[in-house]
């Protein structure tokens, strides 16, 4: 079983036998290997329809649930590790969902397009228009992600927030890391993947 | 008459009875010495009896959920669209029974049967049955057919309140629990809907304290009050809207009280069918049975530590615009599963269609329900 780059990085720092709750879990590529790879329990959050049943194939506790509506389904510290992979830009308020992630979770995982990036930074520049990719392939008016923010963006928001950067790294859009995206990461590092704690 | 029977169809099915000669010590303390239970089976059970899906019965339900009893039959049974081979509730993979629970009016005992006692039918004298009874009358039917673990235990409505119940007083007994458009209690509101269609049956004329039977009559009248009222419920202002709107039976107003609007007229042909194939009484007992339900009670009104004691996993299932157990109701199984530490998945499935909405056979519901249905039998390798 092969995992997506970005998920195989994010599944390292994920202990087995933990508890794991999936913000916009997709179809459930993380959560399968985390249940059957690394014995974790799991849940995860979607809401489209098709994903949900993806995840019920797979055999994962899935729940249909918006993610702007916060975690109510979830008591404080019911579980050891919350993820959300790319969604934190499409939330109506970021910065309440973090903060609800960590209430329900010990730790949250966290990775988001950064808008620092240095093409972004350059199409806006050059183009003078809201910058599409292959990461942001939508227009500036149907686009979900409502809430761009680069790299420096989050960590001045979990500063904040007093919250602790436990992991952080950058990757390119094929998810590799590499000695330039460590070294500036807000200019070259196309997708900021964080682990934080209260 | 269906032409022919569809080729995804369980075909021409007969109800078989089974008679319990051991008592049943009912929840309200009063005892069964004997009963009978008629049930319906699809599909084969397979050499180890691990392929076995109960089917728990609504209000209004009974036994017969899929096929036809004959040629002769205008429509198939009241869960045909998810009964089947290729369904949801594949009968290539599962054998589904089906029952008329306690207290029916359908062939299982009831207020109609005759009181071994007086040689009389029951009537009202019929003892009050609760969804735990049910439960236990239909584990009694699973020893009856040599069924010892379900593979899952499926129900709508009043049905899901008994797979919910099911998962906590016989948990080593199935697999998984399906609980769609349901709660975990009636709310004062649903308590009331059922108080008024009690009122409406027990203040006709014609109910004689429930004893109608032996003065050869039916509490007609309010029978259709009471199913007019309830049907109500269970649809949504939307589907009403679009399936009648203010559509009337003739061009010209009439000045009179009699039907004139369409949804008036299906109101009344609802009511009149139900309060001539359906018993009073038995519709009495149901809506008591909703009422009383409220599994966490016992467990200082905690349901997560009440549904702790599960062993299965569950799928829960509500629709958008269903009022009468709405998805907030659903939730709270949810919610509650969750802190319990259980396996559960859950969907809020849009439809228009209000609480009829899981018996109508919804694109995505049907995809998620036949997904979930597919991973009992690989997780059980049947």
């Amino acid at each position: 079983m092969t995992l997506r780059s970005d998920l195989n990085l994010i599944q390292q720092w994920i202990q087995p036998n933990s508890q794991v709750l999936d913000l916009g879990c997709g179809q459930g590529e993380l959560l399968e290997f985390l249940k059957y790879q690394k014995a974790c329990q799991v849940y995860g959050l979607e809401i489209h329809p098709d994903s949900i049943v993806s995840c019920v194939e797979k055999g994962l506790s899935v729940i249909e649930h918006d993610l702007n509506n916060g975690l109510k389904h979830f008591k404080d510290g019911s579980v050891d590790t919350v993820v959300m992979t790319q969604a934190l830009q499409a939330v109506r308020r970021p910065d309440l969902l973090l903060d609800d992630m960590l209430r329900v979770g010990k730790e949250a995982i966290i990775t988001f397009p950064n808008f620092g990036y240095w093409r972004t930074r350059l199409y806006l520049m050059s183009k003078g228009a809201m910058p599409m990719s292959k990461t942001l392939p939508y227009n500036w008016y149907d686009t979900p992600n409502i809430h761009m923010c680069t790299f420096h963006d989050f960590e001045n928001l979990c500063r904040d927030k007093q919250l602790t950067i436990l992991d952080r790294t950058v990757v390119d859009s094929t998810h590799e890391e590499s000695l330039s995206t460590r070294l500036w990461p807000n200019l070259l590092g196309e997708i900021a993947m964080y682990r934080v704690t209260r | 008459m269906p032409q022919d029977i569809p080729a995804n169809s369980v075909g021409v099915v007969t109800p078989q009875i089974a008679t319990f000669d051991e008592p049943l010590e009912l929840r309200s303390g009063k005892v069964l010495e004997s009963y009978q239970l008629v049930y319906e089976t699809y599909g084969e059970l397979n050499a180890d009896k691990s392929n076995a899906v109960l089917i728990c019965h609504a209000l209004s339900g009974h036994h017969h959920a899929a096929g036809y009893h004959s040629m002769d039959d205008k429509k198939p049974g009241w869960w045909d669209s998810c009964i089947g081979p290729g369904k949801a509730i594949d009968t290539n993979k599962f054998f589904v029974i089906a029952l008329n629970n306690l207290g029916g009016c359908h062939g299982s005992t009831g207020p109609t049967s005759i009181n071994p006692a007086t040689g009389e039918p029951y009537g009202s004298d019929f003892p009050m049955v609760r969804v735990r009874d049910w439960v236990e009358s239909q584990a009694r039917l699973a020893d009856y057919l040599g069924i010892e673990k379900f593979a899952a235990v499926v129900g709508g409505s009043l049905g899901g309140m008994q797979a919910l119940r099911w998962s906590i007083q016989y948990p080593e007994r199935l697999h998984y629990s399906v609980v769609i458009a349901s709660a975990p209690k009636l709310s004062a509101q649903n308590i009331a809907f059922n108080e008024v269609a009690r009122n409406a049956i027990m203040k006709d004329p014609e109910f004689h304290d429930g004893h109608y039977l032996k003065h050869n009559t039916l509490p007609k009248a309010g029978l259709m009050q009471a199913r007019m009222l309830a049907h109500l419920t269970y649809l949504s202002d939307d589907a009403m809207g679009e399936k009648f709107g203010r559509d009337m039976k003739s061009d010209e107003v009439r000045y009179d009280y009699s039907p004139e609007f369409e949804v008036e007229s299906y109101l009344h042909y609802q009511g009149e069918k139900f309060s001539t194939t359906f018993d009073a009484n038995t519709y009495l007992l149901m809506t008591k049975a909703l009422d009383y339900f409220d599994p966490a009670q016992y467990y200082e009104n905690d349901l997560a530590k009440c549904l702790s004691h599960a062993q299965c996993k569950f799928l829960v299932v509500s629709f958008t615009t269903d009022w009468r157990f709405s998805p907030e109701r659903s939730e709270e199984i949810v919610d509650a599963l969750i802190e319990a530490d259980k396996e559960v998945t859950y969907a809020r499935i849009e439809s228009e269609k209000g609480h009829d909405a899981f018996l109508i056979p919804i694109p995505r519901y049907v995809s998620l329900f036949s997904a979930y249905m597919n991973r009992v039998a690989k997780e059980l390798a049947l």
